[in-house]
């Protein structure tokens, strides 16, 4: 017996060993891959359904309106006359006012705070403006009605007149509310988001870049042109849309200060009126069902509009990327 | 004002140290040599930490100077000291003199821009600017110092891929890419900081040959983990460990019969 026991340890050791390079059990990872699986649909499903009822919601007036509700500019409750034509133009012209205002603001302020400000600046500067973000966009629209406007149309406005009278931009009478009020409202609501993604971004561009052009002499502005901002330009282009899906989309504030006229009009002195504007405004009034109708419609068009936006903007970040590989090879 | 043979003093502050038991010569050798850095005394802080210790150290021209030693010897600090490189880290403190040329390298009126212009620098790891052509990167330089001439681009533009070997197989070498780039200011001295280490032997072997070349136009340093390297492209070499300058002297003495003995466990790979 003394003797078989060896034998027997011998035996032993490889089971284990194998046991040992058995696969453990797969359940847990197939458990995880399922999960976060259903997590991702769940999202797209969403914006599946929100569509789908809008549509749904709106089914009649398409029936009635047709391509008419995108190119006309009627809107009579009382005549069942519904046309969005204003209030595209009124979104894109507000967020463009507002990426033209916010987009230079927003990546100089993370130029600073990466390349140029002291060290002991930086926080303090990132939570201010992360604070800007959590400004209930009810307050904004208040301070933009009680603060902002009256002083736009004391100072800035009649300023711009007088310099750009000439183009048909800065006409008319300055009421305060308008398109440009808007814009700027808008502006001020998206500059935090711009201002963090870009932080992020230009802060993950490489020291090695900056080195390199520091090492062919270069100042701090020639560094932070040639080595960083064109090396992040992809990712400031997509902080940009992101601004802009954002922009499109923003209802409260920019309803207290752009007017709500659904007009169309070269001067940014004019009131205006946004697709989000009208639906937050008249969906408690909608007392037909035609009225209704249009609104969800509306509801729809904005959700098109946000979709197209960014359809275009990975379009033109996709051949932003060929361009620079085939400069790469060159 | 060149000063060929260091004078004693500096070598009684090494005595006085415990470092050697015989000093250290920091010149390049007894003749006359001339001479493109005059390092004296110089000691470097991160915050609080010292990276180099008191180093006292001449480079001549038209020669190539390798820089030895273990990880965390300093040695790449002391390269970036040369352009005030090092100056990007916050918190870094200096200490001693820099002599380009006889000129203070230190000296509050002196504009490190100025300083990178003429000493140029090629990085560990190569860094193009992505979003340019090849050619755009050579002669970004050129571009920086207000340059406009297309004809004068243009030549200079190949006179560096052709001094960088890059002329003739416009390959995907971007290491070289990176020489041309340094060499299209025309710097007075180009810095390697481990040009070598993320590269093939094949890569390696024409980078040193480069280095070779070069060496009759410009006053080159280079910082190498790698000791054959060291041997292979270098006239002198400077040991470094711990911050210190421990010995330094013509390559071929301190290869073949180091008078420190830190020196000798290091080249023989009893530490590194």
């Amino acid at each position: 017996m003394e003797i078989a026991t060896p034998p027997a340890v011998a035996t032993v050791e490889p089971h284990s060993a194998r046991r040992a390079m058995a696969p453990p059990s797969r359940f847990g990872d197939k458990a995880f891959e399922w999960l976060t699986l259903a997590m991702a649909m769940a999202v797209v499903v969403l914006v599946i359904l929100l569509g789908w009822e809008l549509w749904r919601g709106s089914s009649l007036a398409i029936k009635k309106f047709g391509f008419h509700f995108l190119t006309t500019s009627t809107w009579d409750p009382v005549a069942d006359q519904f046309g969005a034509l204003p209030f595209i133009y009124g979104t894109v012209v507000s967020s463009l006012i507002a990426l033209l205002i916010a987009v230079p603001l927003s990546i100089a302020t993370a130029a600073y705070l990466t390349e140029l400000a002291p060290l002991w600046i930086r926080q303090p500067l990132v939570s201010l403006i992360e604070m800007l973000a959590a400004i209930p966009s009810v307050i904004l629209g208040l301070w933009g009605i009680f603060v902002m406007i009256p002083w736009l149309r004391d100072y800035p406005f009649p300023l711009l007149k007088r310099l750009f009278g000439w183009t048909p931009f800065f006409t008319g009478p300055i009421y305060g509310t308008s398109m440009l009020a808007g814009g700027i409202i808008i502006a001020i609501m998206i500059l935090p988001i711009i201002t963090s993604v870009s932080r992020e971004i230009l802060r993950s561009v490489p020291n090695l870049q900056r080195e390199a052009a520091y090492a062919l002499g270069a100042t701090r502005w020639e560094v932070t042109r040639i080595a960083v901002l064109s090396y992040a330009k992809k990712g400031l282009f997509g902080a940009v849309i992101l601004g802009l899906g954002r922009a499109l989309g923003e209802t409260m504030a920019v309803t207290m200060v752009i007017g709500n006229t659904p007009q169309i009009a070269a001067s940014l002195f004019k009131p205006g009126y946004t697709l989000a504007s009208v639906i937050a405004n008249e969906f408690t009034e909608a007392t037909t069902d035609m009225y209704l109708q249009a609104l969800f419609e509306i509801g729809l068009v904005l959700l098109g509009t946000t979709i197209l936006a960014n359809l275009l903007a990975q379009l033109l970040l996709q051949t932003m990327s060929t361009t620079s590989t085939t400069r790469a090879v060159q | 004002m060149v000063n060929l043979v260091m004078a004693t003093p500096e070598r009684t502050v090494i005595e006085r140290a415990e470092r050697a038991t015989e000093p250290i010569s920091t010149s390049t050798s007894e003749s006359a040599v001339p001479l493109t850095f005059q390092v004296k005394n110089l000691s470097v802080w991160y915050g609080e930490k010292r990276a180099i210790d008191d180093v006292t150290l001449d480079i001549a021209s038209n020669a190539v100077t390798a820089i030895i030693g273990p990880s965390g010897c300093g040695k790449s600090t002391f390269l970036r000291c040369l352009n005030r490189m090092h100056e990007l880290v916050p918190k870094t403190r200096v200490e001693g003199t820099v002599l380009l040329q006889g000129e203070d390298l230190y000296s509050s009126t002196v504009d490190p821009a100025i300083v990178r212009r003429r000493v140029g620098m090629v990085f560990q790891k190569s860094n193009p600017f992505p979003t340019m052509s090849i050619g755009e990167n050579v002669i970004i330089g050129l571009r920086l110092n207000g340059v406009r001439n297309q004809k004068f681009l243009n030549e200079r533009l190949e006179k560096s891929l052709r001094m960088a070997a890059l002329w003739d197989e416009v390959k995907d070498d971007q290491q070289r890419l990176c020489i041309a780039r340094a060499l299209a200011v025309e710097p007075e001295v180009l810095l390697m900081d481990e040009p070598c280490s993320a590269l093939d032997p094949i890569a390696t072997a024409k980078i040193e040959e480069l280095i070779h070349e070069l060496k009759a136009e410009y006053t080159i340093v280079t910082v190498t983990h790698n000791m054959q390297q060291a041997g292979r492209v270098s006239d002198y070499t400077a040991f470094f460990y711990l911050g210190r300058l421990i010995e330094f002297g013509p390559t071929t003495k301190i290869f073949t019969n180091p008078s420190q003995r830190q020196t000798e466990d290091y080249i023989t790979g009893r530490f590194g």
